[in-house]
Parts: structure tokens; C-alpha cells; sequence
């Protein structure tokens, strides 16, 4: 008897949903946040392996709730002699070996808040970002610690270690199990929003070089996104965020050829684009922009959405384009937008005028020895038709990234260059 | 048995480190395709362990620990040499042969108008048991 591929998709699907709703219940029951996603952890890899085969429970959040605390249970009994006392309060809660009955979701004590409070927690300022990106996929997004290894391509006793030492860093610094004061919440939320931009991001580039499996970190980061929006609706840059992230999701199609190559945007068959993704991340910006407060996410997300609605890069609103990475530049002090904006001053104005943005980066120490720049400078001279420049940055660009698909682009990029010459 | 499997790959003339800086982008893709490949068939074939490229050699450091304190940190550590280390593979296969017979597939990995590179490809068995007992987190 076997699971058939819907059932254990379905299964998955809803054991990731209701993930974060069963920790949120348990840890504030349990008061121990670090124990409890331990508990439900196991708890979600009890139901993967039973649900796919044996069919979803009657009541799936109860079960998980109740599979939970009974974990919690056996692990306090393991704690000894020293625990003796606290173990009998449990036993006679539980009364011992009572038959196992999940609790309807009346009796769980279930908190609409309580996802968002975890996503605050687990991308607490504390943490580092990697401790809280794998925090975040486990304990929000409900993956289990071998599929967040695997997408990251380190063992999954790394990844463990990862996640234990970040729950010791919550509890060291006394985070507390609630939402963050109206005075704090900005900042917080601008690192949730961090943490998930980066998951996303490491989903869309695939840093890691060549890898063949990698779970598919950039659904997650949609996933986690929209369930931010849901549960704060205000939020424009949090619109701005999940606008961003299906604007550029939109082109994963057309983003690599057969042999894996990278196509850039420009060469890209526009096609393939998801026309879906892209209208509701078109009317996600709108929305965003009539709140007022402009936020980063908000203008990254309104450029792809100029260029996801251009039928070719000629075609493209390259003097908006270049007029929003100038609001965004002076918003952020990010020496990358200005690598943007040259390009669009490029568009608008001519290589040349392009170049000189780009010279301007050459004594910031952030970005100064970037293969970016020798990229953009590569691309920059090959429209001013400087060849022999244009091949020389390509090269050097090709040196410095550590993108296996991004180094290989570059090659060629410089090789179809050369042969146009010789 | 898992074996390490080290591709040498030949040093670029004037054209950066890289040879393949003077490919056509035909030669380029074949390549390309050759190694994606190979990858696929140890994937399928169960004795995929770990593999990687390396970043550029013009990118490496050397850093040796020195009697007087401190560990300082040089220049590119084969300036001279004509070969360096472009990618490994770790590989589990059934016998030693198995290891050399993907060794001399990549050694011949196509390179400029398709001709074999012949690369120098060096073989190393991992150790069994570990280097030391890691802690189950």
C-alpha cells in the first residue's frame, strides 16, 4: 500500500499550513518556546510519514497538537529524577495512558496572532541571519531540518546545530512570547521581511553553485510572504515584498535555457512569463503606493513591474525605471541601486553617460571590487561598441563571481565577443 | 567505497586563468553540457556524494601560520604552476576501477572544438571511518 503522489502533496501542503498554528498553541501553553518547536517538529515528521499513507485525521490540528504535547510529556519524564515532581503534575493531567484523542481546535487555544508572533520571534534582531533563516523555515514554515539542509546544501547535523543554537540565543535574550510594542514594530518587521527576502533570494540565484535538488526555496518565501500579508494587511512594504517576489518569480521560465544557462532579461522570450504572477504583483504595487509611506520593497517591486509589462527592452519605461532607482538610491545608501541606476542612465542617456555612474563606484569599498561592476562595464562597452573592453571585463567579472551559471554567462558573453572580432 | 575525484584543469594563456576564456561559445556549451551530464548519471546511479567547482585561482589566498605569531595571508599559491584545482567530486562506487573509469571521462571532458582536454585527474580514496566522533545535534 502506497501513498499516492496528490495524497502526499496534499498532506504536505497541510502540515506546512498548520504548522506554525500547533507551535503557536503548544509553546504558549508550554511556556517553553525552544521545547515545544522541538516537540512539533517531531510531530510533523510523525504526520509525513503517517498522513500520506493512513489519510489525513478528522481533525489534522489536533492531532499534530496532541501528537505535540504528548512528545513534550516523554521528554520531561527523560529528564530524571531531578524533574520528579513536575513529571507527576503532568501524569495526572494527562492521567498516565489516557487513549489518544485530539482535541477539537475550541479546546487548543488557537491564536490568530500567534504565526505572526513566531515569524517576529524567529527573525528576532538577535539572531544571526542564517540562525534566523532556518529558524523561520522550520518553526513558521513547518519544513523539517533535512529539507532545510538540503537547500542549503550543508549535512543535516549542521543545520540542527544551526537551529539549537539559535533557539539558545531567543532564550538567552529573553524574547518574549508576544507581539512586539507598537514602538518596535517597524523595526522588527523590517527583519522579518529581510529574513524572508533573503530565503527568497537564495531560492532565485541558488548561490550555492550547482546543485541539482534544491527545495524550492523561493515558493517558500511566497508562501511565508503571503501569509505575512494576510495576517497584516496594512503593511505596504510587506505588499511590497510579496509584490517584488512574484515579479521576479514571473520570469523563472524564461531565466535559463536547456544547459541550465543564464538568459538575462533582455534576451529573455517574454512569452514565458507568468502573466498571472505578474498582474497580481502589478496590482499589489498600486495598492502599496497608495498608502503613502514608500518603502524599498515597494520601489524594487515597481521597477520589475515596468519591465514585466514591457513587451521587449526597447519598449521599456526606461526614464521611470530610472527615475525610481534615483528615489530608492536616495533611500537607501546602497552602492548596488547605483549600479542599477547606471544602467538605466545608460538606457535613457547612452553608455557613456552610463559609465561615468558606474566610475563613481570605484573608490566604495563596499562594492569597489564587485564582479558587478566589471559586469555592468562589460555590457556598457559592448553597446558603445568597445569590444576589446567589453571582452577584458567580461573576463574579469567571470573571475570574481562565485555563480557557477553567472561565471559561465560571462565566458560566453566574452567568447561570442571575441569571435565577432577575430 | 567513496573516492575523491580532483580535476586539474590546464592554467589560460593571456587570457585570464581560465583556458576557456579562448573557447568559441559552441565549445563552451559541449562542455558545459558534458558536466551537467555526468552529474545526472551519478545522481541517477546513487553514487553522487558531493561535488563543487571552485571560484577563480586568481581569487585564492595562501595563509601558512608562522613561528612568530600570526597567520598571514598571501597572493595566489600557484602563480608558477600550469595546472590548478578547478572542481572535485566525492563518489561512492562499488570498486576502485569504477572511480578511475569516471576519472579518465573527465579527464577527456571536451574542450576547444570539441577535442578531449585531457586533463589531469587525480584520484583519492576517502577515509572509512571518520576523523573524529561529531556530536549527533
Amino acid at each position: 500500500m502506497g501513498a499516492t503522489p496528490d495524497a502526499v502533496t496534499h498532506a504536505l501542503h497541510l502540515l506546512r499550513e498548520l504548522a506554525p498554528q500547533v507551535l503557536g498553541a503548544v509553546a504558549r501553553r508550554e511556556g517553553d518556546f525552544a521545547a515545544a518547536e522541538d516537540a512539533v517538529q517531531e510531530a510533523l515528521i510523525a504526520a509525513s510519514e503517517q498522513w500520506p499513507v493512513a489519510g489525513v485525521p478528522d481533525n489534522p490540528r489536533g492531532w499534530l497538537y496532541q501528537v505535540a504535547r504528548r512528545r513534550m510529556v516523554d521528554m520531561r519524564r527523560s529528564e530524571g529524577a531531578r524533574r520528579r515532581r513536575e513529571e507527576s503534575l503532568v501524569e495526572e493531567e494527562f492521567g498516565g495512558h489516557e487513549p489518544f484523542v485530539a482535541p477539537p481546535d475550541a479546546e487548543i487555544g488557537l491564536d490568530r496572532d500567534d504565526t505572526l508572533v513566531l515569524l517576529f520571534m524567529c527573525c528576532h534582531p538577535s539572531l544571526s541571519t542564517t540562525s534566523a533563516i532556518a529558524l523561520t523555515l522550520r518553526a513558521v514554515g513547518g519544513l523539517t531540518t533535512g529539507e532545510i539542509a538540503s537547500a542549503f546544501l550543508v549535512p543535516e547535523a549542521t543545520m540542527a546545530q544551526r537551529i539549537s543554537r539559535a533557539k539558545q540565543s531567543i532564550r538567552q535574550s529573553n524574547v518574549a512570547f508576544e507581539l512586539p510594542s507598537e514602538k518596535e514594530r517597524a523595526e522588527r518587521l523590517a527583519s522579518v521581511l529581510h529574513v524572508l527576502y533573503l530565503v527568497f533570494n537564495e531560492g532565485y540565484t541558488s548561490t550555492s553553485g550547482e546543485s541539482l535538488q534544491r527545495a524550492d526555496l523561493s515558493n517558500e518565501a511566497i508562501r511565508l510572504t503571503r501569509m505575512l500579508h494576510a495576517l497584516a494587511p496594512n503593511e505596504a512594504e510587506v505588499m511590497g515584498l510579496l509584490a517584488l517576489m512574484l515579479l521576479t518569480d514571473a520570469r523563472r521560465a524564461a531565466r535559463s535555457g536547456s544547459a541550465r544557462e543564464l538568459i538575462p532579461l533582455d534576451e529573455q522570450d517574454r512569452t514565458l512569463w507568468d502573466r498571472s504572477q505578474v498582474s497580481e504583483g502589478s496590482a499589489l504595487v498600486e495598492r502599496a503606493f497608495t498608502r503613502g509611506a514608500l518603502g524599498s520593497y515597494q520601489l524594487q517591486a515597481a521597477i520589475a513591474a515596468l519591465h514585466d509589462e514591457a513587451p521587449s527592452t526597447e519598449e521599456t519605461d526606461w526614464a521611470q525605471i530610472l527615475a525610481l532607482y534615483g528615489v530608492l538610491e536616495r533611500m537607501t545608501d546602497n552602492p548596488m541601486v547605483t549600479l542599477n541606476r547606471a544602467i538605466a542612465v545608460a538606457m535613457v542617456h547612452g553608455a557613456s553617460r552610463g559609465l561615468e555612474v558606474v566610475a563613481t563606484l570605484d573608490g566604495d569599498a563596499r562594492i569597489a571590487t564587485h564582479y558587478r561592476l566589471d559586469a555592468v562595464r562589460g555590457h556598457l562597452y559592448e553597446r558603445l561598441g568597445d569590444t576589446a573592453r567589453a571582452i577584458a571585463h567580461f573576463r574579469a567579472a567571470a573571475e570574481r563571481t562565485t555563480s557557477t551559471p553567472e561565471r559561465n554567462y560571462l565566458l560566453m558573453k566574452a567568447a561570442g565577443l571575441a569571435r565577432g572580432t577575430s | 567505497m567513496r573516492f575523491m575525484i580532483m580535476m586539474h584543469a590546464p592554467r589560460g594563456e593571456g587570457a585570464g586563468d581560465w583556458q576557456i576564456n579562448n573557447w568559441s561559445p559552441e565549445d563552451f556549451k559541449r562542455h558545459m553540457s558534458f558536466m551537467q551530464d555526468l552529474n545526472m548519471e551519478l545522481h541517477k546511479s546513487g553514487e553522487w556524494v558531493s561535488g563543487e567547482g571552485l571560484a577563480s585561482p586568481a581569487e585564492a589566498k595562501l595563509v601558512r601560520a608562522s613561528r612568530n605569531g600570526g597567520a598571514p595571508i598571501t597572493d595566489g599559491p600557484f602563480a608558477e604552476s600550469k595546472e590548478f584545482l578547478a572542481g572535485y567530486w566525492i563518489v561512492s562506487v562499488d570498486n576502485a576501477q569504477r572511480a578511475y573509469d569516471l576519472a579518465g571521462r573527465i579527464s577527456a571532458a571536451p574542450g576547444r572544438n570539441g577535442e578531449p582536454l585531457y586533463m589531469a585527474v587525480e584520484v583519492r580514496q576517502v577515509m572509512d571511518a571518520p576523523p573524529r566522533t561529531l556530536p549527533n545535534a
